[in-house]
């Protein structure tokens, strides 16, 4: 097996209700400024997602995924995450998968050390041999063990891995939304922009459209059930990729969202992995 | 096995005792699978059987403690074999304690450590004895009685190993398929005038440096590798004789991983086979992602081997040779996958064609496709005895 990937985690914001983020939310003023670029705003939209997010330290979840594929067949991976924030140069979050099924990959293991612009450093568990191996993470477009999700769509989406630009505002369903089109800034992406749903409410990205190398639209990703968890942390209970040009689906079913669990930076080295719990 | 059932009996005892609660998983894998041999068979006395099935089991068992700082691992392994004797056996994998702690893990028991970063040869991977009854690629290995301890922080990690009891290498039966010209004898010989029981230790230290990793390895104890020997069992039959020597050996593994390309090397010196030799595997792994439009990756892989041993060393095919290859894995919702390829020795043009592929089917099982062919084979080499033992082999596993 030969899989990578990383796990979303700050996909979808949240809000925080202390002094700071208000103040990064007052300042970056995404609402009713005439005058700003349109370039300026869509930043701003994104600070302010990505402010309502910082400071959620680490966490662990169980992870449901389904594929299905246009005849309505259907195949599940279970799979067990944790993910600690981790700050500094050009430094993204880490992050460890491990695989609970199908049953002849379980225990296998992938092991993340992200970066916002950098290519990221990834391990991965091979239980059958015992062993571990650094892997390559210049695939960003490739799928995530045959799903709908490229790597790059799991991966912490930082604001600097993008340049932006404000569309419009606009309802989405009982929410108003920011719509944002943004350029991925780092090498080797399958997209040649996305554009983002953020509802004007919590920041939270309600639904991404991606456009292929040709920009083409190739799928869109829903998050549905959004919920608060520790100290402000919305995350969604569910997310949907579809894909517009082959009619499969992936979704996501989060359960047992578990922050502050006392994960620390050598819980995330290579030679944890094997014993990932 | 006795150990296994103590380790066995003290968690058992320790766990409820303790009244915390406990993840107890039971799981496994069992197996069939068939081996064609597309050629007769070169010995009178071997079997001409061209099918040869098999069965396998591994059942494993992992109880976790509540905090998950006692882990209790095990894996055991069984196959029945048609028509190899040796090939039908059971081994205890792995079976033992790991303590978690914040500053070190602690593992005691029947345990496997895998040392390296090539992909045909194991240079400096020496902990475990390797189960050769049941494959050539080295990769099916006995498990080894041990204690290890792995200390880390910022400066890397730190593994210790002490291998109190020797396990001596498994070979096919003469008369079976891939069982060579002689029998193995009954016992085999010790440079060590404690025999199995001359404990080995082992260390290895792993750092990461930005896009390089790096393991340098140490060893001291009795050779997994035997000398074989043709000599004359009590019986007065001519019998195949294997000799292990004491030895040590200091080993260094290093990968560099760029965004398309990884950089492998491992260079192993060792004393105690006579004259000191010097061995080094290195290659190279470019991957092709989405190739020719489609999900799949191609990785190219180029690998080449050089050996000093002379004749007093244990036997190698892997004295001056290149492999050539090619992994296709195409990101599937089977995780379909192939390897293969032709390892090639330079100096007599000696060819091993290795092949493995898988893909998953349903949820629950899998199908595997090995082969592993020989050509063009040097008569001066272990190989040339096997010769018209290539084969092809299909497996179904279910998992439970």
């Amino acid at each position: 097996m030969k899989t990578k990937s990383k796990t979303q985690r700050r996909m979808f914001g949240r809000v925080v209700v202390t002094a700071l983020a208000i103040v990064g939310i007052a300042q970056a003023a995404p609402t009713g400024t005439a005058a700003q670029a349109p370039e300026e705003r869509g930043l701003a939209v994104a600070q302010a997602a990505d402010a309502n997010d910082v400071g959620w330290g680490d966490n662990r979840s169980n992870m449901r995924m389904v594929l299905r594929n246009r005849a309505g067949q259907e195949s599940t991976r279970a799979l067990r995450r944790m993910a600690l924030e981790t700050h500094g140069d050009g430094l993204g979050d880490r992050s460890i998968i491990v695989f609970e099924s199908p049953r002849d990959i379980e225990g296998t293991a992938l092991l993340s050390h992200t970066r916002i612009l950098d290519p990221d450093d990834q391990w991965l568990y091979l239980p059958a041999l015992r062993r571990v191996k650094r892997i390559s993470s210049g695939n960003k477009s490739g799928p995530f063990v045959g799903s709908e999700f490229a790597y790059e769509d799991l991966v912490s989406q930082e604001v600097e891995k993008y340049a932006y630009r404000w569309l419009r505002t606009e309802p989405c369903g009982d929410l108003e939304c920011d719509v944002v089109e943004r350029l991925p800034e780092y090498e080797n992406s399958g997209y040649a922009r996305q554009v983002v749903w953020w509802d004007t409410a919590e920041h939270r990205a309600q639904r991404v459209d991606f456009y292929d190398r040709k920009d083409v639209l190739l799928k869109t990703l829903t998050a549905h059930g959004f919920k608060v968890y520790g100290e402000g942390f919305w995350r969604p209970d569910r997310m949907v990729m579809e894909n517009h040009q082959n009619g499969k689906t992936t979704e996501l079913v989060f359960e047992g969202w578990e922050f502050g669990s006392g994960l620390a930076e050598d819980d995330f080295t290579p030679s944890r992995l094997r014993r990932a719990r | 096995m006795r150990i296994a059932g103590l380790l066995l009996a003290i968690v058992l005892v320790l766990g409820p005792g303790s009244g915390s609660a406990q993840t107890v998983e039971v799981r496994g894998e069992l197996g069939a699978s068939l081996r064609a041999f597309p050629e007769e068979a070169l010995f009178p006395g071997q079997t001409d059987a061209r099918l040869s099935p098999s069965f396998v089991l591994t059942p494993e068992i992992l109880v976790e403690s509540e905090g998950g700082y006692w882990l209790l691992e095990g894996q055991g392994f069984a196959r029945l074999d048609a028509h190899d004797g040796n090939r039908s056996h059971v081994d205890v994998r792995e079976f033992g304690l790991t303590y978690l702690g914040d500053r070190f893990t602690g593992f005691v028991g029947f345990g496997q450590a895998f040392w390296g970063v090539t992909e045909v040869r194991h240079l400096v991977d020496i902990v475990n004895q390797v189960d050769g009854v049941e494959d050539l690629d080295g990769e099916d290995r006995l498990g080894q009685p041990m204690a290890s301890l792995t200390l880390e922080g910022a400066w890397g990690a730190m593994d210790l190993y002490l291998l109190p009891y020797f396990r001596e290498r498994t070979f096919p039966q003469a008369d079976a398929r891939l069982g060579g010209p002689l029998p193995m004898a009954e016992s085999a010989i010790y440079t060590s005038g404690q025999g199995r029981w001359s404990p080995d230790i082992a260390g290895r230290f792993f750092k990461t440096v930005g896009s390089l990793d790096f393991g340098l390895s140490a060893f001291n104890g009795t050779s997994r590798e035997p000398r074989l020997t043709p000599s004359v069992s009590v019986a007065g039959a001519p019998v195949l004789q294997a000799e292990y020597d004491v030895i040590d050996q200091v080993g260094l593994d290093a990968q560099w991983t760029g965004e398309r390309t990884l950089l492998k090397l491992e260079v192993m010196t060792r004393g105690g086979h006579g004259e000191r030799l010097y061995a080094v595997s290195g290659g190279i792994e470019n991957t092709l992602y989405q190739v020719l439009g489609s999900d799949g990756d191609l990785g190219l892989l180029a690998e080449v081997m050089y050996d000093s041993r002379g004749s007093g060393a244990p036997a190698t095919i892997f004295e001056n040779d290149v492999f050539v290859g090619g992994r296709w894995a195409l990101n599937d919702v089977s995780d379909t996958s192939v390897l293969g390829g032709p390892l090639i020795d330079l100096d007599t043009g000696e060819a091993l064609i290795l092949v493995e592929a898988e893909r998953r089917v349903g949820s629950d099982w899998k199908l595997s496709f090995d082969a592993r062919l020989f050509g063009n084979t040097d008569p001066e080499s272990f190989i040339h005895t096997i010769r018209r033992d290539g084969f092809v082999s299909l497996s179904v596993s279910r998992f439970f």
